[in-house]
C-alpha cells in the first residue's frame, strides 16, 4: 500500500533547504525540495526511514511516522575533515601545520580563462597574479610573498598531479602554463611558508602551486558539456593627437622636407590594427567507471582570437585519468596522461608601439600596388626607407608566424599498503612532462619589411624531454596509549630536464640562404636534481602538532664545492578550540595557532653551466680573417666556480579561525622571510673575469608581510545564500645588501628597468630599498606648474646634472593587495562578481616619456605621431635626460573589477535527460585608477605599450548527462 | 648515482679540449685578435662579449666604435645627433662622467682583451706545449701567436695608458679569479709596454711577412714610435729621437704610401699593404657586427646608399665647420658630403642636416663594384680599419724632427710631409708648395691625413688645443661655438663600476 509523505527541510536557523534530496533508504524513490523546502514523496507501504541530504550540509534520516515529516539539517562541518593535497601525499585539513591554501573549482574566477592561474587570480592571500597583457594565452607573473630572488627567478615552482614543471616557455608558445586546459583543474593548493615548500627544497623559495586535475569516478556514467563563446574588445585606446592636429603642427614647426611629408588622411591606426575578437572554448568529459575502474577523459578545443588582428590561438587538448584501486584496497593506481596541442599564428606585437606613434595623416594602403598596396614610407630610390616606421597594418598582415607546439605530461603512480602492515605504504611515481615546439616566419619579397633582402623565411624548433622518477615509504601510526598519531615518510627524488634547441639557417623568400649556416646543428642543454626528503608529522591529544621535514637536493648546477643542499623546516600548531574552555563553543568552531620556520632553495635563473670553464665556438659570420682565410673564434665564457643556490629562511606565525559553526572562516598569517646569498650580476674587476658581470651568491634581502582572509555566508536560509570572500596582503621588500664586502657604501647599486627610447633605467636596486625602486630626477616646474623640459634639481648642488642627483623615489612593486570575491544564489539564479586591487604600486609612463615630445612628430626621418600629453608638456625631445625624470612616474594603484557574472540553472531539461546551466559574464568590467595610461597593471612597472586587455562579454552553457 | 649530477654542454668545451691541438690555438688567438673587431660571438649581434648592463646596444660595445667616439668623437672631427639608446651620451659637448656607458664601455672592452691576452699567453708556455704534446713547427707557429697576443695586450695597454692614464695593472702571472689588480701609474706603464714592445722585436715576425691581419714588428715599431711621440704627456720626459728612430726602422722595411688616398678605405683596402701596417679586418659575410667600419660607413648623415654602398645612412654622424675648414679646395681627403647639408652644426642633436658629413668610409671596391662579400642586406662592410699606417708614421717622423729629436733631418721631413700633400691634391699643379714644418701645419695636417682615424684627440692633447681655448671647436663644452672645458678631461675617469669592485683603486683627479 503506497502513501504520500510530506515534510519540511530547513536548516538550524529555520530557513528553508532548497533542492535538497530525499530518498527513501534502501529504496529507487525520491525527490527534491521546493524553494520553500517542502516536499512531497509517494513511498512504499514498507519504507520506514527517509535519507534526506544537501550540498554543504551532510545527510540525516529520519523515520517515516504519522504525519508531516519535519527535518532540520545541520551545516556539515566538512571544511576540517576535507583532504588536502600537500607535497608527497595527502592531509586532512584540521592537520595542517603550514601556511597552505586551497582553491577549488567552485571558487574559481568564471568567464573566458584560457591559462589556469587566472582561475585563482585575486581568490588568495600573499598570492599576486599579474597577467601579461590581452594576448590570446599569455602567461601572468606570479609572485607568492613578494618573490625571493632580485636576480634569478621569481616564478613558484608548479606540480601538476605531482610531475613538477618545468619553469622554462617552449619555442612556439605563448607561456608554458597555457598547455593545461583550465577546465580539467579540479583544485590549486599553494603552499606558502617554507614548513609546507620546503620538502620541495631547493625550487620552493617562491612558493609551490600543487594543481589536482579533476579524477574519474566510478558510481555512475556522466557526460559534462561546457561551452564558453566570448567576444573581446579593447575599452580604451593610448591617447595620441589627431591628423588635424598633427598638420598644424608640422605646418607651424616643420621644415620644408617635413612639410611636403605630411599627408591629407584622417587615420586612426589604433583603431586600424584592432579587432572585436570572439573566443570559442568547448569541452566535453565523460566520467564513469569501466569494469569499477574509474575513468575520466576530456577533450577540449578552444579558438582565441587576439584583438590585435591576426593573432589566433587553437589548442586541442586531452586529458585522461585512471584511478582504479586494486588488491583489496591495498594498491592505489593513478595514471594522468594529458596532452595538449596548440596552433597559434602570431601577430606581430610590434605593431602596437608602431600604431602609436605613426603618422596619422598618411592613408592605410597607396592605390598602388608595390608593398602589398599599404602605404610606406619610401627613400628617394622608391625603396622602403630603412630607418622609418613600417605600416602597422602590414606589419600583420606581410608577416606571417605560425607555431605548432604540442606538450604531453604524464605519470603513473603507485601507492601500495603493505598487506603484513598496512600501517606501511610504498609509493612509486614516474612521469615525464615532454614538449616539442616549432614554428616558422615568413616575408614576402613584396612586403616592405624584408625588402632590401627580399623577404625572409625563418624556422625554429625546440624539444623538452623531463623526467621523473620518485619513490617514498610512508609509515602511519596511531598509538592511542598514548593520545599520538604519527606519520612518517622518506622518498627519493629524481629529476631530469633536457632541452634540445635546433638551429637554423635564415632564408629570404625566394629560398635563397641568408648569412651564415649555424655552426652546430643543435644545442641541448641539461641538468639533473637528486633529492632525498623526509617528514615527520606527529599529532598530540589532537591538540598538538608537529611537522619536520628534510630535503637533501644535489643539482648538476653547481660544482664540487656547493653540488648539495640541505633544506630543514620545522612547525608547530596548537588546536586551540580542542581545549576543554573552547570545546563546545558555539561561538568559535575553530582556532588554531600555527609556528613554522624553515628554509629553501632557489636554482632558477642561474644557468645549467655557470661554474664551468668553456670556450664557446663564434658563429661562422663572427670568424676573424688571417691571410685570406677566416677563422671561427673559441671565446673563454666568465665562470664562477662557487656559485649556489639561493636560500631563504622563513617563520610564519598563523592563526586559523572559524566563528559561528564556521561561517564565518579564515586565517592570518604574519611572515618573515630572509633570503641570503642572493643571485645578483655583480662586476668582475675589470681584468679578473673573462665577463665584466658575472652571476655570483652575494646579496641579502627579505619580505616582511601579513596576510589576512575571510569567507563568509552573511545569508544562508532557504531562498537565498550569500558567500562573501575578501583576502588582503601587506608585503615589505627591503635589500639589505648586495656587495662581496658587505653594505660597501661606495656602491650605490644596480640599475634595472630598461626604458625605451633612451639609453638608461628606470630603477635602482639599492641596499635599503625595495626592489625595483625607481630612481629618477626631480623634475622642476615653472610657476604655473608645468614641466620644465630637460630641468632638474640639482640634488646634490654641484652644478651638474648627473647619475648623482637622481632618488630613490617609489616602488613598482604594490604593498597592499586584495582581493573580493562574491556570489549570491537565490532560487535558480546565481550572481557574483570579482575585484581585486593593489596600492601603491608606480607604473613609468613610457609611452608618455618616448612619445610625448615634439621631434616624434617631426621625426628624425619621417614624420610620425605624439601622445597627448605633448600638448600640455609642449617638450620637444632635446635633452637626453628628460626622459628619465620623475614626471613620467605615476600612480598605479587600481581596483579592477575582473568580472560579473550571472548564471542560470534550468534544472532538469531534455525530457529530464539532463541538466542544463547557463552563464552570462562579462571580464574586465572596470578599472578604477588614477594612472593615465592604457591599463596600470603592468607587472614590470614600465608601461611600453602593452598588449591591451580587452573586455570580453561572454555566454556560457553547461550540460549534464 | 652522483654521476648523473655530472653534466657537460653539448657545444661549448673546455680549455684541455681548445689548447689541444695548434688549430684550437689558432682559433683561441683568433678571439683575441677579433675581440678587437666583434662585439660577440655572433655575427651581427645576439652574443655579447660585454655584459649588457655595461653597454645594453651590443651593436655599440665594439673596440673601434667606442675607440672613435672617445678619440674622434670628443673632437672637432664629429658629432652624433641622436640621444636614445644608441648615443654615446655627452662625449661631443665633453661632459662625460664616470657613469657614461661609453667610458665604461671601452675600459671593460680593453680588460677584456687584455684578459683574453693573458689567458693565451698562460696556455702558450713552454710548460704546457709540452705538457700537451706540441712540438715542432706547431709549437713554432704557437709561439709566434703568443709574441701577438703579447703585442696586442701592449696595444690595449696603451689604449688605456693614454685615455685612463692610471689603470688597474694585470698580466699572464694574475690567474682568473685572482686577487684585486693593483693600480698602475702612467708613468710606469709606459715603461711597462716599452719593456713588452722592445723584447717583442725580436720575437715576432719580420715585418711583412707574416699572414694579413697579424701583428709583426713593423706592428710594434709602429706603437713604440706612436707612444715616443707623445712620451712628454705620458711620462713628463720627452722621447722624440727614440720616436724617430723607430719611424726610420718601419720605413727602413720598405713600406710606401698608396698612391690613391681614395682607396685607402673601401672594401677591399686590404690590398693596401704597401701602406698599412696593422688593421682591424671587417667582413661583410664572416666578419659582422654593427660597430666597427659599418659605423663609420653608415654613421655619416645623408650619404645615400648608392654612395656608401650599404642599405642606407642612420643620419647620425656630421663634422663641426672647424674642421671642415682645415682643408683647402684642391684637398681631396675629406670627401665631405654637402648635398642636402649646412656647412655649420648649428644644431647638434636632431638636426641631421646641420653639419657636413663624409664619403671616406665606402663599401666598395677601387673599380667602383659592390663589396665582394656583402650580405644580401647591404648591413655590414668589408672595410678593413688601418690601426697603424705608413701615413702616420711619415708625420710623426716630421713632428719628432721639428720638436727638437734626433737621428733625422728637416729635408726627410719635409719630403715625407711633401708625398702626403701631394696625394692629397691629385688634381693640383702646386700641390708640392703646401707643406711646412711647422707645428701648426702637422697638427692640422694630421687632421686632414687621419681623419676618422682614432688619432685626433690624442694630437690634440699633445698640442695643447683639447680642453684650452686654443682651438675651439662647434659644441665643444656644450655651446654652439664651443667653449673651453676643465682640463680633467684631457683624461677620462676611471668608470665608477671599476672603482666600487676594485679597493685599490683612486679615481682620475676632477671626477
Amino acid at each position: 500500500q503506497e502513501r504520500v509523505v510530506t515534510g519540511r527541510v530547513t536548516d538550524t536557523s529555520g530557513g528553508a533547504v532548497v533542492n535538497a534530496s530525499v530518498i527513501v533508504k534502501g529504496g529507487k524513490t525520491g525527490t527534491q525540495t521546493g524553494t520553500d523546502g517542502a516536499f512531497s514523496l509517494r513511498v512504499p507501504a514498507n519504507a520506514s526511514t527517509l535519507v534526506i541530504s544537501s550540498v554543504g550540509y551532510g545527510s540525516q534520516e529520519t523515520a517515516i511516522g504519522g504525519g508531516t515529516v519535519n527535518v532540520t539539517l545541520r551545516a556539515a562541518n566538512t571544511a576540517l575533515s576535507e583532504v588536502v593535497v600537500i607535497g608527497y601525499g595527502t592531509v586532512r585539513k584540521k592537520d595542517l601545520t603550514g601556511s597552505i591554501t586551497t582553491i577549488t573549482s567552485k571558487d574559481f574566477q568564471k568567464g573566458t580563462i584560457t591559462t589556469p592561474e587566472q582561475l585563482i587570480s585575486g581568490k588568495v592571500a600573499g598570492v599576486s597574479i599579474i597577467s601579461n597583457g590581452g594576448a590570446p594565452g599569455s602567461g601572468s607573473t606570479i609572485r607568492i610573498r613578494g618573490g625571493s630572488s632580485l636576480n634569478a627567478s621569481n616564478d613558484p615552482l608548479f606540480v601538476i598531479d605531482g610531475v613538477p614543471m618545468d619553469n622554462g616557455g617552449i619555442a612556439g608558445a605563448a607561456s608554458p602554463l597555457s598547455f593545461i586546459n583550465p577546465n580539467d583543474i579540479e583544485s590549486f593548493t599553494i603552499l606558502k611558508d617554507a614548513s609546507a615548500a620546503a620538502i620541495y627544497g631547493t625550487r620552493a623559495s617562491n612558493g609551490v602551486i600543487l594543481i589536482t586535475t579533476k579524477r574519474g569516478r566510478s558510481d555512475k556514467f556522466r557526460v559534462n558539456f561546457s561551452s564558453v563563446n566570448s567576444l573581446a574588445q579593447n575599452s580604451k585606446q593610448v591617447e595620441v593627437l589627431s591628423a588635424e592636429q598633427i598638420r598644424s603642427i608640422v605646418a607651424e614647426k616643420g621644415t620644408a622636407t617635413q612639410k611636403s611629408q605630411v599627408g591629407t588622411a584622417n587615420t586612426n591606426w589604433q583603431k586600424a590594427i584592432y579587432q572585436t575578437a570572439l573566443t570559442s572554448d568547448n569541452n566535453i568529459s565523460f566520467t564513469g567507471g569501466i569494469k569499477k575502474l574509474p575513468y575520466r577523459l576530456s577533450l577540449g578545443y578552444l579558438n582565441q582570437q587576439g584583438v590585435l588582428k591576426t593573432d589566433l590561438l587553437q589548442r586541442g587538448s586531452i586529458a585522461f585519468v585512471l584511478n582504479p584501486t586494486f588488491l583489496d584496497g591495498h594498491l592505489k593506481v593513478d595514471l594522468n596522461l594529458k596532452t595538449s596541442l596548440q596552433k597559434y599564428h602570431f601577430a606581430d606585437q610590434g605593431a602596437i608601439g608602431t600604431a602609436v606613434y605613426f603618422d596619422p595623416t598618411q592613408p592605410i594602403y597607396s592605390n598602388n600596388k608595390r608593398f602589398g598596396g599599404y602605404f610606406e614610407w619610401l627613400s628617394a630610390d622608391g625603396k622602403p626607407n630603412t630607418l622609418a616606421a613600417r605600416n602597422p597594418l602590414a606589419m600583420l598582415y606581410d608577416r606571417d608566424a605560425n607555431s605548432n607546439t604540442n606538450r604531453s605530461i604524464g605519470n603513473l603512480q603507485l601507492d601500495y599498503k603493505f598487506h603484513f602492515l598496512p600501517q606501511l605504504r610504498a609509493n612509486l611515481n614516474v612521469g615525464y612532462d615532454g614538449s616539442l615546439g616549432k614554428g616558422s616566419t615568413f616575408i614576402s619579397d613584396s612586403s616592405a619589411l624584408a625588402y632590401a633582402v627580399g623577404g625572409s623565411f625563418s624556422e625554429y624548433k625546440q624539444k623538452k624531454e623531463n623526467k621523473l622518477l620518485e619513490f617514498y615509504l610512508a609509515y602511519a601510526t596511531d598509538l592511542k596509549s598514548i593520545n599520538s598519531r604519527f606519520d612518517i615518510l622518506a622518498g627519493y627524488s629524481y629529476n631530469n630536464y633536457l632541452t634540445t634547441n635546433y638551429s637554423f639557417a635564415g632564408y629570404n623568400a625566394r629560398g635563397v640562404q641568408i648569412g651564415a649556416s649555424p655552426t652546430f646543428p643543435f644545442n641541448r642543454p641539461e641538468n639533473t636534481l637528486l633529492s632525498y626528503f623526509g617528514r615527520l608529522n606527529y599529532v598530540l591529544d589532537e591538540k598538538y602538532l608537529l611537522t619536520a621535514t628534510i630535503r637533501r637536493d644535489g643539482s648538476s648546477r653547481f660544482g664540487p664545492l656547493n653540488k648539495y643542499g640541505t633544506f630543514p623546516s620545522l612547525a608547530l600548531s596548537w588546536r586551540i578550540n580542542e581545549e576543554s574552555f573552547l570545546k563546545g563553543s558555539k561561538a568559535v568552531s575553530d582556532l588554531k595557532l600555527r609556528l613554522g620556520y624553515g628554509t629553501t632553495g632557489q636554482q632558477e635563473g642561474i644557468n645549467n653551466y655557470d661554474f664551468l670553464s668553456v670556450y664557446s665556438l663564434s658563429s661562422q659570420s663572427a670568424s676573424y680573417q688571417f691571410g685570406n682565410t677566416f677563422y671561427q673564434m673559441y671565446r673563454p665564457s666568465g665562470y664562477n666556480p662557487a656559485i649556489k643556490w639561493e636560500e631563504t629562511t622563513t617563520s610564519n606565525i598563523g592563526l586559523d579561525y572559524g566563528f559561528l559553526n564556521n561561517r564565518i572562516t579564515g586565517s592570518i598569517d604574519v611572515y618573515y622571510k630572509k633570503t641570503k646569498d642572493l643571485l645578483n650580476s655583480v662586476p668582475q674587476t675589470a681584468g679578473t673575469n673573462f665577463s665584466a658581470y658575472q652571476l655570483e651568491n652575494v646579496g641579502d634581502m627579505n619580505n616582511k608581510g601579513v596576510e589576512f582572509n575571510i569567507n563568509t555566508q552573511p545569508i544562508r536560509n532557504a531562498a537565498v545564500t550569500w558567500d562573501v570572500a575578501f583576502n588582503v596582503t601587506y608585503n615589505k621588500n627591503t635589500i639589505t645588501n648586495l656587495t662581496k664586502v658587505k653594505n660597501d657604501p661606495n656602491y650605490l647599486g644596480f640599475p634595472a628597468g630598461g626604458i625605451g627610447g633612451v639609453q638608461g633605467f628606470a630603477f635602482l636596486n639599492a641596499v635599503g630599498g625595495s626592489k625595483n625602486t625607481f630612481y629618477l630626477y626631480h623634475q622642476v616646474y615653472d610657476v604655473t606648474g608645468s614641466p620644465i623640459e630637460g630641468l632638474f634639481e640639482d640634488v646634490n648642488r654641484d652644478g651638474i646634472i648627473n647619475e648623482n642627483d637622481k632618488y630613490k623615489g617609489k616602488r613598482a612593486d604594490p604593498n597592499v593587495f586584495l582581493g573580493f570575491s562574491t556570489n549570491l544564489t537565490s532560487g535558480k539564479w546565481n550572481a557574483g562578481f570579482v575585484v581585486r586591487g593593489s596600492f601603491n604600486n608606480y607604473v613609468y609612463n613610457n609611452v608618455y616619456s618616448s612619445n610625448g615630445r615634439l621631434n616624434t612628430i617631426l621625426g628624425a626621418q619621417v614624420t610620425g605621431n605624439a601622445s597627448v600629453n605633448y600638448l600640455e608638456t609642449k617638450f620637444v625631445g632635446n635633452t637626453e635626460q628628460q626622459p628619465l625624470s620623475d614626471f613620467y612616474l605615476q600612480n598605479g594603484s587600481f581596483l579592477r573589477m575582473d568580472n560579473f557574472n550571472v548564471g542560470y540553472n534550468f534544472g532538469r531539461v531534455a525530457n529530464n535527460r539532463a541538466t542544463l546551466r547557463a552563464s552570462l559574464g562579462v571580464q574586465n568590467v572596470f578599472v578604477i585608477t588614477k594612472y593615465t595610461g592604457l591599463d596600470p597593471e603592468i607587472s614590470s612597472g614600465i608601461d611600453n605599450n602593452i598588449y591591451p586587455r580587452p573586455r570580453i562579454y561572454s555566454l556560457g552553457l553547461n550540460l549534464d548527462f | 648515482c652522483t654521476k648523473k649530477l655530472d653534466l657537460v654542454p653539448t657545444n661549448d668545451v673546455g680549455p684541455g679540449a681548445v689548447y689541444s691541438t695548434s688549430v684550437g690555438y689558432k682559433q683561441a688567438i683568433a678571439k683575441v685578435y677579433g675581440a678587437m673587431a666583434l662585439t660577440g660571438n655572433s655575427g651581427g649581434a645576439g652574443s655579447p662579449d660585454i655584459s649588457p648592463q655595461i653597454i645594453n646596444d651590443e651593436g655599440n660595445s665594439d673596440f673601434l666604435r667606442m675607440y672613435w667616439y672617445l678619440q674622434s668623437l670628443t673632437t672637432d672631427e664629429a658629432g652624433w645627433t641622436y640621444h636614445s639608446n644608441t648615443d654615446p651620451v655627452g662625449i661631443h659637448q665633453m661632459n662625460w662622467s664616470s657613469v657614461n656607458q661609453t667610458v665604461a664601455g671601452l675600459y671593460f672592452r680593453s680588460y677584456f682583451l687584455i684578459t683574453l691576452a693573458n689567458d693565451f699567453i698562460r696556455q702558450s708556455s713552454d710548460e704546457n706545449l709540452s705538457s700537451r704534446g706540441i712540438t715542432g713547427t706547431s709549437a713554432d707557429s704557437i709561439r709566434k701567436y703568443k709574441a701577438e697576443a703579447r703585442f696586442l695586450r701592449a696595444y690595449q695597454y696603451w689604449v688605456l695608458m693614454d685615455l685612463f692614464a692610471n689603470p688597474p695593472f694585470v698580466t699572464d702571472a694574475d690567474p682568473i679569479g685572482g686577487p684585486l689588480p693593483k693600480q698602475i701609474q702612467r708613468k710606469d706603464l709606459f715603461t711597462f709596454i716599452e719593456s713588452e714592445l722592445k723584447d717583442l722585436e725580436t720575437q715576432l715576425l719580420a715585418p711583412r711577412t707574416n699572414e694579413y691581419g697579424r701583428a709583426d714588428q713593423a706592428a710594434a715599431w709602429a706603437l713604440l714610435s706612436r707612444m715616443y711621440l707623445n712620451a712628454q704627456i705620458y711620462t713628463g720626459t720627452p722621447k722624440y729621437t727614440e720616436a724617430i728612430t723607430y719611424c726610420n726602422k718601419i720605413i727602413g722595411a720598405g713600406y710606401t704610401l698608396h698612391p690613391k688616398y681614395k682607396e685607402l678605405m673601401l672594401a677591399d683596402n686590404h690590398l693596401n699593404t704597401d701602406e698599412f701596417i696593422f688593421t682591424i679586418n671587417y667582413d661583410g659575410t664572416y666578419t659582422q657586427n654593427w660597430g666597427g667600419t659599418t659605423t663609420l660607413t653608415h654613421g655619416p648623415a645623408g650619404v645615400p646608399a648608392d654612395s656608401s654602398g650599404t642599405s642606407g645612412n642612420w643620419n647620425c654622424i656630421r663634422i663641426t665647420q672647424q674642421f671642415v675648414n682645415l682643408f683647402d679646395a684642391q684637398d681631396i681627403r675629406g670627401q665631405f658630403w654637402t648635398q642636402g647639408q649646412n656647412k655649420n652644426m648649428t644644431q647638434l642633436l636632431d638636426v641631421t642636416t646641420d653639419g657636413y658629413s663624409s664619403t671616406k668610409f665606402r663599401n666598395k671596391t677601387r673599380t667602383g663594384a659592390p663589396a665582394p662579400h656583402m650580405d644580401p642586406a647591404k648591413n655590414w662592410v668589408d672595410i678593413d680599419f688601418p690601426l697603424f699606417r705608413l701615413g702616420e708614421i711619415y708625420l710623426t717622423y716630421a713632428e719628432a724632427v721639428l720638436r727638437g729629436g734626433t737621428g733625422g733631418s728637416n729635408a726627410t721631413a719635409l719630403s715625407y710631409l711633401n708625398q702626403l700633400s701631394v696625394r692629397a691634391r691629385p688634381n693640383d699643379p702646386a700641390a708640392s708648395t703646401y707643406a711646412q714644418l711647422t707645428l701648426p701645419y702637422i697638427i692640422n695636417e694630421r687632421g686632414r691625413e687621419l681623419f676618422w682615424e682614432c688619432l685626433r684627440r690624442t694630437d690634440l692633447i699633445r698640442f695643447g688645443q683639447f680642453t684650452t681655448n686654443a682651438y675651439l671647436w662647434a659644441w665643444k663644452g656644450g655651446t654652439p661655438n664651443g667653449t673651453a672645458v676643465d682640463s680633467k678631461y684631457n683624461i677620462f675617469p676611471i668608470p665608477a663600476i671599476d672603482l666600487t669592485s676594485n679597493s685599490n683603486l683612486v679615481q682620475n683627479p676632477g671626477y
